[in-house]
C-alpha cells in the first residue's frame, strides 16, 4: 500500500497531528508547556545511552508480543490473547527452568524456551482452531483464554509452583543466576532484544519469499478462491496461531530468563495488550514491528519523566499512545489518494 | 448458629444478587454495541467509553451534587466518543476494529488523566430501590435492592429487541448490517445510519460507567472497569446479535463472576483463583457448544468483518 | 501550574503540614539539595497503601534542603529498575524508596549493585546483611499491633460475632494482619469468628464490593481488609448500615458512622528520621522495625460506636503493648485446622523472623491459605 516516500510521509503527518493534539491537552487542562514536555520526552526516550537503553529494553517484549497478532493476521485471524500467551509462557519457561536448573545454562535455556513456546503456541492455537473448526470467533476466545490464562498462571504461582520462601510476593522457585540470559555486549539491553529482532526478520524472509508465505496472502486475500486452489486453510490457520502464540510465548521466557529469574504475577503487566497496538500500528507488517515497538517503547521510557518533572499523571503517556494510535490509524486514508481528501468526507459504500 | 444463617442456600441467593448488582453496565455496554453492530460496524472502543463515562459521570455528580445529572453527562460524553469512532471509520481504508481498540485506549487514558482530581472526593450516590420489603430474610433484603438503571437496562434490552424488529428504523438499520447493497437500494444513507447507530451505542456505554461509579461499586478509580467493557463487547457475539440474548448473558455473567466471593463465604476455599475464571470458562464453553462450523455464525449482520 | 489534578496532593500537603514543622529544624543549607525519590505501585491518592507513603512524602518535601521525585503506577518489572535508574542518572537521586513488596529482589537488589553509591531503602523486604549489600536495607511497621487493638474494638462491637475480612492475596503480611484481628477480637469476644474472602489481586473494585456484600448476607457485620485502596470496602459497608474497621490511612470520612477505628501507617517517622542522618552525612538504618512504640503505625481515632468499656479495654491493651509486657503471638496457638503452630510456653515478640514467614490462619478464622 503505497510507495516508501508516501508511507513515511503520511506516518510522520500522522505523528505530527499527534502531538498537536497531545500539545492542546496539555495547554488546556495541565497548563503545561507543550514544548516543554516534548523536550523532556526526547530526553527520556532518546536523549542519551542510558534513557535509549531504556527504550529498548521496554521495546523488546513488544516486539515479540505483537508477532502474536502479526502473524494471525496475515490470515485474516484478529487475535489479541497476546497477554495469555505471554504469560503461560512464562509460567511455563519458570517450570521447565527450575527442573532442569542443574544441566548447563545452554540446555536450561533452549528447555525454557521451547517450553514457552509450545504454551503460548498451543494456546493460541486453541483459538485458531475453534474458529476453524467450530466457527467460534477468534477476537472474542482468544480474549477470554486471556483472562483464563492469567487464572491459570495466578493459581500456579500460587498454588502448586510457589516456592514457599517467595513469602509477600509469591512466585515459583528461582531458575537459577546461571540459567539467566544475560545482556548483549556492553549494554543494559538483555538478549529479548535480539531474539525479536531475529524473529521479525524470520517472519518476513518466510512471508515474503516462500511459498508458504505466499499460500497465507492468498488465504488472507480470499479464503475461498484458496480453498478452491486446495490450500489446507485450516492448517495454515493452526501453524499462524501456533507461531504466533509461540513468539508471544516466547517474551514471556524472556521476562522469567532476563529479568524475574521467577514467575510471578508480574509477568502480566499488559505488554501483551500493548503488543496488539504495536501489531495494528506496523499494519502487521513483521519488519514494521521494530521500529513502532521502540517508538511505544520511548513513549513508555519517557513516562517517568513527565511525572517527576511536569507533576503529569502517569495517565498522560496512555493519552499519548491513544491519540497515536488514532491519527496514524486515519491516516491510513491518506494513501493512494490526492491531497484533496480533506474535502471529500465520503462514506466507504461497503467494505 | 442463629436465625439470618442460610448456609449453601446463600450461594446462588448470592449468585442472583451478584447478578442484579454487578450486571448492568454488562446490560448496557452489550446493547449499545448490540445497536452498533447490527448496523454493520463493531466499536471495540466501548472500554475506553464505560471508563470515560465513569468518569465524567462521577465528576459532574460531584460538582453538581446530582448523580442523575451524571447519568445524563455520562451519556453525551458517550455519544461523543461514539461519533468520533462513526465519523473516523467513514473515512475510506480506516479499520473499525483497529479505531476501536484505539479508542479504547484513549477513552481509558483520558479518564484517567483528567479524573485524578475525582478519586478522593465522594460523590453522591444514585441510591437503589427496596424491592425485597416482603421478605423477613435479610439476605433476600439485600439482593433484592434493585438500582433503577438496572430496571432501566431491562426495559431497553426489550425496547431494543422490540424495535429492531418492528420499526422502520429498526428494519434500516438491520438492513445497513445485511447488506449495504439492499439499504442504498431502499435510498437510506449507511453512513448516516451507522454514525447513528454507533453514536448512540456509545451513549449507552456511558450509562453503563455512570452506574459503576454512581453506584456499584460507587466510586471513582483507576481499577473500576479491569476489563468489563471489552467482556461485554464480547457477550455480543456470545449472545447472537439479539438484544434479549445480551440481557441473558450479562445477567448469567454477572452471576458467574459472584460464584467465587459466594463460595468463600461460605466455606469452600480451594482454589478461588479457578472461580474467579469461572465466568470466562462459562463463556467460552458455552460459544464452543453452541457454534457450529458449517455455516456463518447465526445472527450475524452480513455486513460485519470480525465474524466472517 | 494550575492543574486541577494537583488537588488531591495539596490537601494532603496540609495535612500533613503540622507535622512537617519539626522538619524544618535544621535550617536551610545552601548546599546541593537532598534528592530522594519514591516509587508506588499505584495511584498515589488511592486512600490506602501508596496513599500512606506519598503523605509521608509530602512532609519530606517541607524540609529544607530536600528535594523529592515521585514516579506512581511503576509495575514491579524491568520498568521499576528503570525508574529508579533515570532518578538516579537524571535527577541525581542519592536515596531511594521503592515502596512495593515486589521491588525487592530482584529489581532493587539489581540497582543497587550497580549503583553502589546510592541508598535503597525497601518498604517491607526481609533485608538480610549475608546476602544483601549493605547499600540497601528494608524498613516495615508492625501494623498487626494495631490491627490486634481493631480486633478488639470489632470483637466488643460485633452483634452478630460474625466479623470480616476482605483480603488480596494470602500472603504472610496479610496473614498476620487477619490473625491479630482476629486474636484481638477473640481476646474479648470468645465466640467471634472472622470470615476471609480472598480476591485475588490488590485492586479489583468490583469484586472487592462482591465481597463486601456476600459477607453481609452471611450475617457480618464489621468489616476491614488488606488490599490496596479499602475505600470501596468501607463505602459499601457504610452504605448497608455495618459497622467497618479502616486500614493504610484514615477512612473516617468515607464512614462517618460505621467506622470503628483502623490500622494506620505513619510512614513519615521513618522517612524524617532517614533523610536527617543523609543529610548529617550517615547511613540509614539497613533493617528497621518498629510498632506501636515507636510510632510507625497507629490506630485511627474512635469512631461514634465505640463502647467506653471498647475504648478502656484497648487502651489497657495498648499500654502493656507499649511497655513490653504484651505478646500478641503466645503459645498454645492452634491454626484452624487444629494444627498447634505456637507450643504453649513460647511467646513470640514482634521482632521474630518466625513471625514474617506467618502461612497459617488460627482458630476462629473461616478461610483457608491456599
Amino acid at each position: 500500500m503505497g510507495t516508501a516516500f508516501e508511507r513515511i510521509a503520511v506516518s510522520a503527518l500522522a505523528l505530527l497531528a499527534s502531538a498537536v493534539i497531545f500539545g492542546l491537552l496539555l495547554i488546556l487542562y495541565a497548563g503545561v508547556d507543550p514544548f516543554e514536555a516534548y523536550a523532556l520526552m526526547y530526553q527520556g526516550a532518546f536523549g542519551s545511552w542510558f534513557s535509549f537503553q531504556n527504550t529498548l529494553t521496554r521495546a523488546a517484549p513488544l516486539i515479540l508480543t505483537a508477532l502474536c497478532t502479526a502473524l494471525p493476521a496475515r490470515l485474516g485471524l484478529i487475535i489479541i490473547g497476546n497477554e495469555g500467551a505471554l504469560v503461560l509462557g512464562g509460567v511455563a519457561a519458570a517450570a521447565a527452568g527450575v527442573a532442569v536448573s542443574g544441566s548447563g545454562p545452554l540446555v536450561a535455556q533452549l528447555t525454557m524456551a521451547a517450553a514457552a513456546m509450545i504454551a503460548g503456541g498451543a494456546w493460541i492455537a486453541l483459538a485458531g482452531g475453534l474458529r476453524q473448526y467450530r466457527g467460534v470467533n477468534e477476537t472474542i476466545s482468544s480474549l477470554l483464554l486471556t483472562y483464563i490464562a492469567i487464572a491459570l498462571m495466578n493459581h500456579f504461582v500460587e498454588g502448586p509452583l510457589r516456592d514457599p520462601s517467595s513469602l509477600n510476593k509469591p512466585s515459583t522457585h528461582p531458575i537459577g543466576d546461571a540459567n539467566m540470559l544475560g545482556t548483549i555486549g556492553g549494554s543494559d539491553v538483555h538478549w529479548g532484544l535480539a531474539l525479536g529482532i531475529a524473529a521479525c526478520v524470520i517472519c518476513y524472509v518466510v512471508q515474503r519469499f516462500t511459498t508458504f508465505g505466499f499460500a497465507m496472502q492468498v488465504i488472507g486475500g480470499n479464503p475461498k478462491t484458496a480453498r478452491m486452489m486446495g490450500l489446507n486453510v485450516g492448517r495454515y490457520v493452526l501453524i499462524a496461531c501456533f507461531a504466533g502464540g509461540a513468539a508471544a510465548g516466547l517474551a514471556g521466557m524472556v521476562e522469567v530468563a532476563a529479568v524475574h529469574g521467577k514467575a510471578n504475577a508480574s509477568l502480566a503487566v499488559g505488554y501483551g495488550f500493548t503488543g496488539i497496538l504495536v501489531s495494528f500500528l506496523a499494519r502487521h507488517h513483521p519488519l514494521a514491528i521494530i521500529p513502532v515497538a521502540i517508538l511505544l517503547g520511548g513513549i513508555g521510557a519517557s513516562g517517568g519523566l513527565l511525572q517527576r518533572r511536569l507533576d503529569l499523571p502517569d495517565a498522560a503517556v496512555v493519552v499519548l499512545q491513544g491519540i497515536i494510535f488514532v491519527c496514524i490509524l486515519a491516516s491510513e486514508t491518506l494513501y493512494g489518494r490526492s491531497w484533496n481528501w480533506l474535502w471529500r468526507f465520503r462514506a466507504v459504500e461497503g467494505r | 448458629m442463629d436465625g439470618s444463617d442460610i448456609g449453601f442456600w446463600g450461594v446462588p441467593l448470592a449468585m442472583l444478587a451478584g447478578a442484579i448488582r454487578v450486571s448492568t453496565p454488562f446490560i448496557f455496554v452489550s446493547l449499545g454495541e448490540c445497536l452498533t453492530e447490527r448496523s454493520g460496524r463493531i466499536n471495540l472502543g466501548l472500554e475506553g467509553t464505560l471508563m470515560m463515562g465513569a468518569m465524567s459521570a462521577y465528576g459532574t455528580a460531584l460538582l453538581s451534587g446530582s448523580p442523575w445529572l451524571g447519568v445524563l453527562v455520562a451519556a453525551g460524553v458517550g455519544l461523543m466518543l461514539g461519533t468520533l469512532h462513526a465519523v473516523l471509520c467513514q473515512l475510506p481504508k480506516v479499520n473499525d476494529i483497529a479505531t476501536g481498540i484505539g479508542l479504547m485506549l484513549f477513552g481509558t487514558g483520558l479518564a484517567f488523566f483528567l479524573g485524578k482530581p475525582y478519586i478522593q472526593p465522594k460523590a453522591p450516590n444514585l441510591g437503589a430501590l427496596d424491592l425485597g420489603g416482603w421478605s423477613s430474610i435479610p439476605q433476600v433484603q439485600q439482593a433484592l435492592q434493585v438500582n433503577p438503571l438496572f430496571i432501566f437496562g431491562i426495559l431497553l434490552a426489550f425496547a431494543l429487541a422490540w424495535a429492531l424488529k418492528n420499526t422502520r428504523w429498526g428494519l434500516i438499520v438491520r438492513l445497513a448490517g445485511e447488506s449495504v447493497d439492499a439499504a442504498l437500494a431502499i435510498g437510506a444513507s449507511v453512513a448516516r445510519v451507522r454514525l447513528l447507530a454507533t453514536a448512540v451505542g456509545g451513549a449507552f456505554a456511558g450509562i453503563g460507567g455512570a452506574f459503576l461509579s454512581l453506584y456499584y461499586p460507587g466510586s471513582w478509580n483507576e481499577g473500576l472497569s479491569s476489563g468489563q467493557g471489552l467482556m461485554a463487547v464480547a457477550l455480543v457475539i456470545f449472545a447472537r446479535w439479539d438484544p434479549i440474548r445480551c440481557l441473558w448473558a450479562s445477567l448469567l455473567f454477572g452471576a458467574a463472576g459472584a460464584i467465587s466471593p459466594a463460595l468463600q463465604s461460605v466455606g469452600v476455599t480451594q482454589g478461588y483463583y479457578l472461580f474467579s475464571a469461572a465466568p470466562y470458562v462459562l463463556t467460552l464453553a458455552l460459544m464452543i457448544a453452541t457454534c457450529s462450523p458449517a455455516r456463518s455464525v447465526r445472527g450475524a449482520p452480513g455486513e460485519l468483518g470480525a465474524v466472517k | 501550574m494550575i492543574d486541577k489534578f494537583n488537588i488531591g496532593r495539596r490537601a494532603l500537603i496540609g495535612s500533613a503540614a503540622g507535622a512537617a514543622a519539626f522538619g524544618l529544624a535544621g535550617g536551610a543549607m545552601a548546599q546541593k539539595p537532598l534528592v530522594v525519590g519514591f516509587i508506588y505501585v499505584g495511584p498515589r491518592d488511592d486512600y490506602g497503601y501508596n496513599q500512606a507513603h506519598a503523605e509521608a512524602a509530602a512532609v519530606l518535601k517541607k524540609m529544607a534542603g530536600v528535594k523529592v521525585v515521585e514516579e506512581e503506577k511503576v509495575p514491579e518489572t524491568v520498568a521499576v529498575e528503570k525508574s529508579m535508574e533515570s532518578m538516579i542518572n537524571l535527577d541525581g537521586a542519592t536515596l531511594l524508596f521503592p515502596t512495593s513488596f515486589g521491588y525487592f529482589d530482584p529489581h532493587m537488589l539489581r540497582m543497587a549493585a550497580k549503583y553502589p553509591k546510592v541508598q535503597f531503602r525497601h518498604c517491607g523486604g526481609l533485608w538480610n546483611q549475608a546476602k544483601n549489600p549493605m547499600n540497601t536495607g528494608s524498613y516495615f511497621g508492625y501494623i498487626d499491633e494495631a490491627q490486634y487493638l481493631a480486633g478488639i474494638v470489632a470483637g466488643m462491637t460485633t452483634k452478630s460475632g460474625k466479623l470480616g475480612f476482605v483480603a488480596a492475596k494470602p500472603i504472610p503480611q496479610v496473614l498476620r494482619n487477619i490473625n491479630a484481628f482476629t486474636l484481638g477480637a477473640r481476646s474479648v469476644n470468645p465466640k467471634a469468628t472472622t470470615q476471609v474472602i480472598f480476591t485475588g489481586d490488590w485492586s479489583l473494585p468490583v469484586k472487592e464490593a462482591e465481597a463486601t456484600n456476600s459477607m453481609i448476607a452471611q450475617g457480618v457485620d464489621v468489616v476491614t481488609c488488606h488490599v490496596d485502596s479499602p475505600k470501596v470496602v468501607i463505602e459499601t459497608a457504610e452504605r448497608a448500615g455495618i459497622y467497618t474497621s479502616g486500614y493504610h490511612t484514615n477512612q473516617a470520612k468515607l464512614a462517618p458512622k460505621g467506622y470503628l477505628t483502623g490500622a494506620e501507617w505513619n510512614w513519615e517517622r521513618i522517612y524524617v528520621d532517614f533523610v536527617e542522618t543523609m543529610k548529617k552525612g550517615g547511613v540509614p538504618g539497613n533493617f528497621v522495625r518498629g510498632g506501636l512504640k515507636e510510632g510507625y503505625v497507629r490506630t485511627s481515632p474512635f469512631g461514634p460506636a465505640v463502647s467506653d468499656a471498647a475504648k478502656a479495654k484497648v487502651d489497657e491493651v495498648k499500654t502493656g503493648i507499649l511497655n513490653g509486657s504484651f505478646a500478641i503471638y503466645k503459645g498454645p496457638l492452634k491454626d484452624n485446622k487444629g494444627n498447634t503452630v505456637i507450643a504453649g510456653g513460647t511467646a513470640y515478640t514482634q521482632t521474630e523472623p518466625v513471625l514474617e514467614g506467618m502461612n497459617y490462619l488460627v482458630e476462629g478464622v473461616i478461610g483457608a491459605t491456599s
